[in-house]
């Protein structure tokens, strides 16, 4: 049980897997949960995948990076229903992701986390 | 004014329509997005007719809020959020009263600039909720307006969605999700949700 877990959000499942993989890799004490596409698999992205991988998530504090415009709707709404905090960052998808994740491996404090994700901001 | 089996009506009028229209909604973002609000939408209010259907409803408020949790859950895409948001949006307002239309619809617009951020002119379903929900508060809407709000859409550049990465390119089409909402506000004068 960890504070602070990371959140991904995309369009296509196979995004999330390659990107789950790629931060797991430099940050294997990190709770990652992801939500890809559609209830059906398809190119979208679904409330209730990302609500799903919110509960799913051992952190009580999330730090969440998205793909596209939509990706962000569904995450508002799931993070206004949630009791969890849940913090969305407007960062470049894979940069601002493994930035944050990094960073929490190395056990960095969270404002300077903040700090760093600060330049990574592209939407 | 609204009442619960009024309510369901124009909801279920509004499936139906969506059902009918869906290969043209999905051509349309086809043109300028990724070809999906027809399936989106014919999936969400299907849904939407299953739980209206379920159970027996006692407010206007809970009928609003349970479509409006189908729709969001089960549309997918931007208007999922966009759509739930508006719906739940008219819910909380139907709370404080059914017979005021024009507030639970201001309501309801509300709900999606505050999810989507979009101004007027911007290219999507605000550009159809805006002026429509301006014509209920004067009582003059009609469906030969919703359609020219809805063919107003064409010459737009979209700023706000997937169309948005097109620039330029997405000028020359009508915005689907304008034409998804005209079929709304249709519903609502054919089932006479607006009638006193
Ligand atoms: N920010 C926004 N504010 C208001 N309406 C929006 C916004 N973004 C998109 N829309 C509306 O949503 C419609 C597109 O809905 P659709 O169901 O096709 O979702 P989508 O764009 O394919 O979503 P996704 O990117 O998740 O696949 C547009 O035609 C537009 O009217
Ligand atoms: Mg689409």
């Amino acid at each position: 049980m960890s504070d602070y877990g990371v959140l991904l959000v995309s369009h296509v499942p196979q995004i999330v897997e390659g990107l789950s993989i790629l931060l797991r890799e430099v940050a294997p004490d990190v709770a990652i949960t992801a939500a890809g596409g559609t209830d059906d698999g398809g190119v979208g992205t679904s409330f209730d995948k990302i609500q799903t991988a919110v509960l799913k998530n051992a952190g009580e504090s999330l730090l969440a990076f998205y793909d596209l415009g939509s990706s962000k709707m569904n995450l508002d709404m799931v993070a206004e229903l949630s009791d969890k905090k849940i913090e969305i960052f407007d960062t470049a998808f894979i940069e601002g992701a493994y930035t944050a994740t990094a960073l929490l491996q190395a056990k960095v404090p969270y404002h300077e986390i903040l700090k760093q994700l600060e330049p990574l901001k592209v939407k | 004014m609204l009442t619960v089996e009024k309510t369901i009506r124009w909801l279920n009028l509004f499936g139906q329509k969506v059902e009918e229209k869906k290969v043209y909604l999905s051509e349309l973002d086809q043109a300028i997005g990724d070809g999906d609000h027809g399936t989106n939408m014919a999936r969400g209010t299907a849904a939407m007719k299953t739980v209206l259907e379920q159970k027996a409803y006692d407010t206007v408020q809970d009928v609003l809020k349970t479509a409006g949790m189908a729709l969001l859950s089960k549309i997918g895409g931007a208007s999922g959020p966009l759509y739930g948001s508006a719906f739940i949006g008219m819910a909380k307002q139907a709370g404080e009263g059914a017979a005021d239309v024009s507030a639970i619809l201001e309501a309801g617009l509300e709900g999606i600039r505050k999810r989507g951020n979009a101004e007027a002119g911007d290219k999507t379903m605000v550009d159809v909720w805006l002026p429509a929900v301006d014509a209920v508060k004067n009582k003059e809407l009609s469906r030969e307006r919703i359609d020219e709000w809805v063919k107003a859409t064409e010459p737009m550049k979209a700023k706000k969605g997937r169309a948005s990465y097109l620039g330029e390119r997405s000028i020359g089409h009508m915005d689907p999700g304008a034409v998804s909402s005209g079929l709304l506000f249709e519903s609502m004068i054919e089932e006479g949700v607006l009638d006193e």
